[in-house]
């Protein structure tokens, strides 16, 4: 679907990307992630177009970036906004229309969102009579009002209630059935690991990992194991530091080298085992390890 | 072209729509009458209740008489100067004239005491009055009778015909084309100011609520620039448009009305005299001149400059919007802007009203960022061909020219945050390709 390839951009003395190379499916959500001012926007604006590469370049569906692609990108930048004066139903035609739909077109889909989110006595209201989340639910639907088959959110749930973003969470899930692809660029590394197929981590306009997340996280397996041993029947050794809590004896070991299994088996002599649980580091252990190892450098 | 059209489409209904547009549109041109009116009512108010003022003369030479008026009253006396000064002070007196003996070919030492300034009417009156008195006084000496002088003087009117290339001839009136001029050199300005100050304000406003980068990411914002500022001029021109038919109509509403309290018959003489039995007389003189002034090319000209001028600083008010976050911001960036405006709204009323055909006159009508206004100070008084042409040029050149460095300006500014620019980093956006 969407390709960099040794993207280059520079402000000045600052770079902000240096030799990017990405590669994002059809059809996946793909969790574009690194701290603030690591280079995601200025990845994310090339890709709109907002602003070029200084070398280096983008394809979509093969073919290198044009300006036809604006009517294929839905973009929800993060720092957003709607004009306060402008109604509901006026700004959301303005949005669709400038993605290239026709006037027909734009009323009968709005008019169809505007159903499907119970938002349709809105219509007539001006952005600021609504509350935040309400215009926030309006941009979400002007963002991909067009069918965009590339959807691009930078950070989609700031400033939504937990229920509004569960509405949006199951927007973006019911638009990846659909084919979209969606990229989704967070420092929110819960909503990674619950949608995200694919990611890749930019710091210091570097990109540093990429991969499905089971890729990702089998890479950075400590190869450690959490176990318990219930009722031992042999004296647990000391350098182990079990900790016990009625009876139940719970430790961590590294498999140094052995397979789990041989592992398992030495361990299966001190009693019985109720926890044998590779441990897998979550996506916001390996996020602020790999920012802080590149910090180091 | 599209996508401008869409724009356009929305900056002209966001604005035309709006409660303040239709009052603004409405009640400005009743403003200045009414304001007018108030004037005239207050200045009317005060010269029927002003109190009559009297003033003390002590006229050493016996030789001068001061004619009382409605305002002021002279009484003659042989008052020493402590005792007319006492009478000031208790308030007996407005004032008081000391005219001591002199030597009437060297009229010196007259002075005035007041308890207050006394104002310029007043000075002129005494100081007209005593010259008039002197000079009289001295062509009596040297055998001349003033009622002689009287009889010689004589009042002249200069026609003025202008001869075009054709040899068309043409009556004009500076009066006239002053007016015109200075109506439509002060429109050209009003409009600028105003309107360029909503671009500016939009721009902000997309910018500092961040609608800008989900505009960026669907247009250029060379579009974005342009749709915004072609729009704001469709404001403006349906603004002038309604003055235009509500002045008309207003005109037309009150002539009718005098026309009405006038007899049918005084005003149908008043006609016939004024346009065939004296062709002379002012009324028609007046006539003669509007009727000769071309006004195809003087609207044609207006439209043009109003749209030009508009179109070139309007691009200008858009880059400085661009590159700010607050409206408080933009005044570092304003005094490139206002100082050719000032330029030109001063060279109209020095330069250019008062000798059109002048070098300054020249430079001012053609150079493009004072132009607008000074040429439409020209215009009436008619303006060579080449001149016309060549101003038009530089007009457009110049548009294009501050359209592509306020472009410049702009696609970077507008996704600039938090950071104040100065000149040097406008100039190094300006810089940048991309």
């Amino acid at each position: 679907m969407l390709e960099t390839q040794k993207l280059n951009k520079s402000y000045g003395a600052n770079r902000a990307l240096t030799d990017v190379d990405l590669k994002v499916s059809k059809g996946v959500i793909f969790g574009l992630l690194g701290p603030n001012g690591a280079g995601k926007s200025t990845l994310i604006r090339i890709i709109n177009q907002i602003i070029d590469a200084d070398s280096g370049q983008v394809l979509i569906d093969g073919k290198p970036l044009a300006p036809d692609h604006i009517s294929q990108i839905g973009y929800l930048p993060e720092e957003r906004g709607l004009y306060k004066k402008m109604k509901v139903w006026d700004q959301m035609i303005y949005f669709a229309r400038l993605k290239g739909l026709s006037q027909h077109e734009a009323k009968t889909r709005i008019k169809n969102w505007l159903d499907k989110m119970e938002m349709s006595t809105w219509r007539e209201k001006k952005i600021e009579d609504l509350s935040k989340g309400m215009a926030q639910k309006v941009q979400f639907i002007s963002t991909i009002i067009h069918n965009p088959p590339l959807l691009i959110l930078d950070e989609p749930f700031s400033g939504f209630d937990p229920v509004n973003a569960e509405i949006i969470k199951d927007q973006i899930l019911e638009l990846k059935k659909q084919g979209t692809t969606v990229i989704l660029s967070t420092h929110r590394m819960e909503s990674v690991e619950l949608l995200c197929d694919q990611v890749a981590m930019i710091n210091k306009s570097h990109k540093i990992l990429d991969g499905t997340i089971r890729q990702v996280k089998n890479s950075f397996r400590p190869e450690v194991f959490h176990v318990t041993v219930e009722n031992p029947v042999k004296e647990i050794p000391a350098e182990w530091t079990a900790k016990e809590d009625e009876g139940a004896y719970h430790f961590t070991l590294p498999l140094s080298g052995k397979h789990p299994n041989e592992l398992l088996e030495e361990l299966m002599d001190y009693g019985q085992i109720s926890r044998f649980q590779e441990v897998i580091p979550s996506m916001e252990e390996i996020f602020i390890h790999q920012v802080k190892s590149t910090h180091d450098e | 072209m599209n996508k401008i059209w869409l724009v356009m489409q929305r900056e002209y209904l966001a604005r035309v729509k709006k409660k303040s547009f239709l009052l603004a549109t409405l009640l400005t041109p009743l403003i200045f009458p009414a304001i007018m009116a108030i004037f005239v009512w207050i200045a009317m108010e005060e010269k029927d209740n002003q109190s009559l003022r009297i003033i003390e003369v002590v006229d050493e030479n016996k030789l001068f008489f001061l004619e009382s008026s409605d305002q002021y009253a002279f009484s003659f006396s042989d008052r020493s100067d402590e005792e007319a000064k006492d009478l000031v002070k208790n308030g007996d007196r407005y004032g008081f004239l000391h005219i001591p003996k002199f030597d009437l070919e060297n009229p010196k030492g007259i002075t005035f005491f007041g308890e207050e300034n006394p104002n310029m009417n007043l000075m002129s009156y005494l100081e007209s009055s005593l010259k008039k008195k002197i000079e009289d006084q001295r062509l009596y000496e040297s055998g001349i009778d003033p009622q002689l002088i009287s009889d010689i003087r004589t009042k002249v009117d200069i026609k003025s015909i202008t001869v075009n290339e054709q040899g068309e001839e043409k009556v004009s009136n500076a009066t006239v084309n002053y007016a015109i001029g200075f109506v439509a050199g002060i429109l050209i300005y009003m409009f600028i100011f105003i309107y360029g100050n909503q671009i500016m304000q939009g721009v902000i406003e997309e910018k500092s609520s961040r609608i800008v980068e989900i505009l960026v990411s669907s247009l250029k914002p060379f579009q974005l620039m342009m749709g915004k500022i072609v729009g704001i001029a469709g404001v403006g021109l349906t603004q002038l448009l309604i003055w235009i038919v509500l002045v008309g109509g207003l005109t037309t509403l009150v002539t009718g009305y005098l026309g009405m309290q006038m007899p049918q018959q005084q005003a149908m003489e008043m006609a016939q005299v004024g346009m065939e039995q004296i062709p002379d007389s002012g009324v028609s003189e007046i006539l003669q001149v509007i009727n000769g002034i071309d006004f195809v090319t003087l609207v044609l000209c207006f439209v043009f400059y109003f749209l030009g001028g508009y179109l070139l600083y309007g691009a200008l008010f858009a880059g400085i919007g661009s590159a700010v976050d607050a409206p408080s911001d933009a005044q570092q960036f304003m005094l490139p802007v206002t100082i050719p405006l000032i330029v030109s709204y001063m060279g109209l009323f020095v330069f250019v009203l008062q000798d059109p055909n002048s070098t300054a006159s020249f430079w001012l009508s053609v150079v493009p960022l004072t132009s607008p206004i000074a040429m439409m100070g020209r215009v009436s008084f008619g303006v060579p061909f080449w001149e016309l042409a060549l101003s038009m040029i530089l007009l457009i050149l110049g548009f294009l020219g501050t359209t592509w460095l306020a472009g410049k300006i702009y696609r970077i500014g507008i996704l600039m945050h938090g950071t104040k620019p100065s000149y040097k980093t406008l100039w190094k956006w300006i810089k940048t390709n991309n």
